[in-house]
């Protein structure tokens, strides 16, 4: 079996399990959506500074809520010990990351097509022209989020206090991750739109550094 | 043993000569005088403080493609090592930077990047701290030293194209850079003395972290072979005191 139609299978049952309850999403959603009120009374969303905080509180919203989001994708892989199951499997253990990766990008995905249309309107932003380019934005920002966050979601869930060392090990690993997603979203913003290409590209770059980081170290992460 | 302490010995006459020379032979500095001389001990730091985290990456590559505990060993070693030159670096840094900046920090790249450095390995350590399977330990923790590893460069390029306030490179940065030949021979003693101390502080963790594998196999072997094989023994020594007793 190839590598992408196992992954999609991976993909498929984590889809399944996930749309059966929901949980997972809204409580992602919910969460974010706490932290943009919460910052609101923080800092005074004004049109003018908005435009400056706006971008930052959107990306540490995601931050927070994917450094939660994640932790579940291989811990409740251990109540049964169902990740012995998958394993056994014979598929390459790239196959199996690589669906779980998917399955939380298009989770995290979900989420941020709730939230930024939400965040626009609490925060007095204007979308129209930038979509496209801000999705562009989005998506690999969230991709170099879920994919660091799977993986260290598979190193957490054998640890004590999983919960807890989660944010601890990605949220220092993702600064520049947030630097770069920060400031190409600040770009979208901007009284004259125009999309930063050098933050642009060092998004890419991060997604493509860590990724092929998890191709190459997979075998080890989920050995028995 | 004796070699051991022959080698301390001869480091810490290294360190004494590198802080009299620091202190003493050093020409004073024309604008920030004597609060320039920590310059040759923070430098120092960051120096040994790259080795030991490089020795560390090297440890756990070495690890994941070996398999061997020895070198989770020097990987951990490598850690705690350079997280004490980090947290070196990071307290003489502010004390230079309050006088001759006038602030303590500032969020420039060079700062910023060591201080997330920092808290990466420190997160590694935790990381070691909650993982109890000796195997889980030592390969899990090596995957995150090498995603730690991987970022730094990424930490700084960020930082360095968002803003950065450091010191332009004095030494060998072009036109104007450059030192007083007394203080660039002064800067290299330093070097040499904190590298020392790092490597004679970091094979004495190996060699700790050895025997904290050999003890917890040896417990491991004794609680495997259950109370009976513990009970046995303990009974045997117990006649033997006996029969000692009553010869």
């Amino acid at each position: 079996m190839t590598t992408v139609r196992a992954a999609g299978i991976v993909l498929a049952k984590e889809l399944r399990l996930e749309f059966r309850t929901r949980e997972l999403l809204t409580a992602t959603v919910i969460f974010a959506l706490v932290v943009v009120v919460l910052f609101s009374f923080a800092f005074d969303p004004t049109a003018a500074e908005s435009r400056r905080y706006g971008p930052g509180l959107l990306w540490i919203a995601f931050l927070f809520a994917g450094s939660l989001m994640l932790n579940p994708s291989f811990a409740r892989e251990q109540n049964n010990e169902t990740l012995d199951a998958l394993r056994m499997a014979p598929i390459s253990s790239f196959a199996i990351l690589l669906g779980k990766i998917l399955a939380n990008f298009i989770f995290m995905s979900l989420a941020e097509l709730v939230l930024v249309p939400v965040f626009a309107v609490l925060y007095n932003l204007s979308l129209a022209g930038i979509v496209w380019r801000l999705i562009l934005v989005l998506a690999l920002g969230t991709l170099g989020l879920t994919v660091t966050g799977t993986v260290f979601s598979a190193v957490s869930a054998h640890a004590r206090m999983r919960e807890l060392l989660l944010p601890l090990l990605l949220l220092p690993l993702l600064t520049p991750l947030l630097i770069a997603a920060v400031e190409s979203t600040a770009s979208l913003f901007a009284e004259q739109p125009a999309l930063d290409r050098t933050w642009l590209a060092f998004l890419a770059g991060f997604d493509i550094v860590f990724l092929t980081a998890t191709w190459l170290l997979c075998d080890h992460l989920l050995e028995e | 043993m004796k070699a051991r302490s022959t080698l301390t010995a001869l480091v810490a006459l290294l360190i004494f000569c590198a802080g009299y020379a620091a202190l003493f032979l050093a020409p004073d500095e024309a604008t920030m005088h004597a609060i320039q001389r920590i310059f040759y001990f923070h430098v120092a730091s960051w120096n040994a403080m790259f080795c030991a985290f490089f020795v560390a990456f090297y440890a756990s590559v070495a690890y994941l493609v070996t398999g061997k505990r020895k070198w989770d060993a020097l990987g951990v070693s490598g850690v705690e090592v350079g997280v004490i030159c980090c947290t070196i670096g990071l307290i003489t840094g502010p004390l230079w930077a309050r006088p001759v900046w006038g602030i303590w920090w500032t969020w420039d790249a060079k700062l910023t990047s060591t201080f997330i450095l920092w808290l990466l390995f420190i997160a590694y350590l935790l990381l070691r701290g909650l993982l109890e399977d000796p195997e889980k330990k030592a390969s899990l923790s090596a995957i995150f030293a090498i995603f730690a590893s991987l970022d730094i460069p990424l930490v700084y390029l960020a930082n360095r194209l968002w803003r950065t306030q450091h010191p332009q490179p004095v030494i060998a940065g072009g036109q104007g850079s450059g030192l007083d030949p007394t203080m660039s021979k002064v800067l290299l003693l330093c070097l040499l003395a904190i590298f020392c101390v790092m490597i004679l502080v970091l094979v004495d963790r190996y060699r700790l972290e050895l025997l904290r594998n050999e003890a917890a196999e040896l417990k491991f072997e004794i609680e495997s072979r259950g109370p009976d094989a513990l009970g046995v023994a303990s009974e045997g020594a117990a006649t033997r005191a006996l029969q000692k007793g009553g010869q």
